[in-house]
């Protein structure tokens, strides 16, 4: 994971200790990050985190005060003018004109990307999108689906080399989700590199890489599979017919040695520490409880997430 | 199974598309000016509102207007003259102070705004034919009611005396002078300098108000990220939003004219095609003002405010409210700064005195440097990025 040569044709985005202040106080701080070409990268991490600042400052919207980095090989702070010819952003916030009809928003960046005969572009993407019927309704008057679909072919009319996503899937019914993720994965089949902020698990599993940041610092990054096993975390899930005793356990577990974590999941319970032998004779007398069944298991990358919030929560004060 | 992406890669026309990219932005404006019903209201209503207030409600017709007569001697004669000043129901005689000090004060306090004084010995000089001389001071701060009064007044007095015995009737010329005296607006202008005013004032508003709204909007609306993440430039962005409102500042213009020509009979003695001309460059002119406020402010109210603080000046100190030759010095120099008083110097000579483009050049020129200064500023204030 420690390529990034400005040459490497491959490397789409390769950003280098990247630092960004908002009156003084770092937002994003010392991140660098490398995402290769045809590659779905989940960005993650808590509200405030610095998710849409990193995007902000890849596409050229924000300059950064520290740091190098190149976006399709042109530099961040240089050559912003190339990157947003090749790059399509959906911001988090609904930015499209609500003025507009549908057809008006797609024909103005139909013109602006300077693409030939900008309203049969339009009208093919309205096709496309399956917004046929919709297409003369006002931008604003559209249902969040809607408008999330509208963003979407919006930031692809042009046909870019880089997807810059920040939440496209908040607010949106989980049929719709799933056809989105379909299409993101076939568009990366087709060499298109998509960087997607989400706070959704599902979606992180079907990433093909993932980066966890904090407080403006990358906590850890690489394939899911690679962050459970970074972590370090032992989880037990304990279970009980019907889920009784379980709320007593949690209380009695709270706060002990070795028990970073518990977290009920219907009728069982997550207990996860990062320190095993601490945690297994703690929870060694409660193992001999008939009613309640332990079993080892390898931690979900939620309670990874929150262990690494936890843990740079308390570097951070 | 893709949707999203269009199948094939679009073609993309080459160059750096200046045109094509402001055209872009130019469409997007004019349809949301479309649909933005209450500024189209106000493209229309203001100049007629304004016209109609201007024009009819306050300057007209004025009746009845106070007046003060110092009488220095009592006769036929001057009983006449007062009774010939009421016919002209311009005039009513509310008071007749006892001396001059009297008279002035009644004019400075604006109790009265004509005062009239009639010297003595009088009616002797005037059977004799020595022609004497009849004072009249008038308060021209509204000029127009001034102004037409005081046309009224000698051609009213002349006629009531014609029936005075004591005038020979043959004589063809005025048996006295009336030496009249416009106090506090010495220019005393009259309703026709209101009109090409009005022009100038009514774009000077509702341009400022267009652009200064523009950039400000897009920010608050948030639509200025998309923006700002496509290939364009400050420049394509500003030329795009300035010269639909042209069009707009142009109709509007036009219809203040007609009105102005059709309902209140100004003339226009010069030539259309130059006042066509030059005003669409003063319309220019505001339209980068309001721009440049709008890259400025922070928000729609200040952008609101700061339109509100530049509207006040060029109200007062460019020759629209008082004469500009009239003013101090340091407010004619902020007036010079201002492209309205260049434009009205500009609106008045063509319509009213036929002056051609070789008199105009010098304010031609200042508002164009002026434009040029205002989208200089612009450019330089447009911020690129979100920081
Ligand atoms: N223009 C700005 N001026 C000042 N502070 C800002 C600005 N933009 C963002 N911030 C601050 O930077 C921090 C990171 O914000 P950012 O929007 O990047 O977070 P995020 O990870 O996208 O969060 P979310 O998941 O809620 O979208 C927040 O504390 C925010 O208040
Ligand atoms: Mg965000």
């Amino acid at each position: 994971m420690t390529l990034g040569h400005e040459s490497d044709h491959d490397v789409v985005i390769d950003v280098h200790h990247l630092t960004k202040k908002f009156d003084g106080r770092a937002v994003v701080r010392d991140l660098s990050m490398q995402v290769k070409r045809g590659q779905i990268y989940g960005f993650l991490g808590p509200n405030g985190s610095g998710k849409t600042t990193t995007i902000r400052m890849l596409c050229g919207l924000l300059t950064p005060d520290e740091g190098t980095g190149t976006c399709l090989g042109y530099d961040l702070r240089t050559q912003t003018d190339q990157i947003k010819t090749q790059v399509g952003y959906m911001t988090q916030r609904f930015s499209l004109y609500q003025d507009l009809s549908v057809r008006e928003n797609l024909e103005f960046i139909a013109r602006i990307y300077g693409i030939d005969k900008p309203s049969a572009a339009a009208r093919a993407a309205v096709e496309r999108l399956g917004l046929t019927g919709r297409e003369n309704q006002l931008a604003g008057e559209l249902s969040g689906g809607w408008k999330q679909r509208l963003a979407l072919g919006a930031c692809t009319l042009s046909g870019p080399q880089l997807l810059l996503l920040d939440e496209p899937t908040a607010g949106v019914d989980p049929k719709a989700r799933r056809e989105f993720w379909n299409e993101i994965h076939a568009l990366a089949a087709n060499g298109l590199t998509v960087l997607v902020s989400t706070h959704y698990m599902d979606e992180a599993e079907r990433c093909h890489e993932i980066a966890y940041i904090a407080y403006g610092e990358l906590l850890a990054r690489g394939t899911v599979q690679e962050v459970i096993e970074q972590s370090h975390l032992t989880t037990f899930i304990v279970s009980s017919a019907n889920g009784t005793g379980l709320a007593e356990l949690t209380h009695e577990l709270t706060g002990r040695a070795g028990v970073d974590m518990v977290a009920p999941f219907g009728t069982s319970l997550h207990v996860s520490g990062r320190d095993a032998k601490a945690l297994e004779a703690t929870i060694a007398p409660y193992r001999e409880h008939k009613a309640l069944e332990w079993k080892r298991s390898a931690p979900s990358l939620e309670d990874v997430f929150i262990d690494l919030m936890s843990k740079s929560r308390d570097n951070f004060q | 199974m893709t949707h999203i992406l269009p199948t094939t890669a679009p073609r993309r026309s080459r160059g750096d598309g200046f045109l094509r990219k402001t055209w872009a932005v130019l469409i997007k404006e004019f349809i949301q000016l479309k649909r933005d019903r209450v500024s189209f209201a106000m493209i229309i209503m203001i100049p007629l509102i304004q016209l109609m207030l201007f024009g009819y409600a306050i300057n007209t017709n004025p009746r009845d207007l106070p007046t003060a007569v110092l009488f220095q001697e009592h006769n036929d004669l001057t009983r006449s003259i007062v009774a010939a000043l009421q016919n002209t129901r311009y005039f009513k005689v509310t008071e007749f102070p006892a001396n001059e000090v009297e008279l002035d004060k009644l004019l400075a306090s604006g109790k009265v705004l004509f005062a009239i004084e009639i010297p003595a010995n009088f009616e002797r000089a005037v059977r004799r034919g020595d022609k004497p001389a009849m004072w009249v001071a008038a308060d021209a701060t509204d000029p127009v009611a001034a102004g037409s009064a005081l046309g009224a007044l000698g051609m009213a007095v002349q006629t009531a005396l014609a029936h005075d015995r004591a005038v020979p009737a043959a004589q063809p010329q005025m048996p006295f002078e009336i030496r009249s005296h416009a106090r506090y607006n010495p220019a005393g202008q009259t309703q026709l300098n209101i009109v090409p005013g009005l022009v100038g004032t009514i774009l000077t508003m509702t341009m400022l108000v267009f652009t200064a709204l523009s950039v400000t909007r897009e920010i608050e609306r948030g639509t200025m990220e998309t923006l700002l993440a496509m290939p364009i430039t400050p420049i394509e962005i500003m030329f795009g939003k300035i010269i639909p409102y042209v069009f707009v500042g142009f109709a509007q213009a036009s219809l203040i004219i007609f009105i102005g020509v059709f309902l209140f009979g100004v003339p226009i003695i010069g030539n259309l095609a130059v006042l066509a001309a030059l005003s669409t460059l003063f319309i220019a002119c505001n339209l980068a003002t309001g721009y440049t406020f709008s890259t400025v402010a922070q928000n729609q109210l200040q952008a609101m405010q700061m339109t509100l603080m530049y509207f006040l000046p060029n109200i007062l100190l460019s020759g629209f409210m008082f004469p500009f030759a009239g003013m101090p010095v340091w407010a004619q120099w902020i007036g010079e700064a201002l492209p309205l008083t260049h434009y009205l110097r500009i609106v008045r000579s063509i319509m009213l005195k036929g002056s051609s483009v070789s008199d105009l050049h010098y304010d031609a020129a200042a508002m164009f440097v002026l434009m040029l200064v205002a989208m200089a500023v612009a450019v330089m204030r447009f911020r690129r990025t979100l920081d």
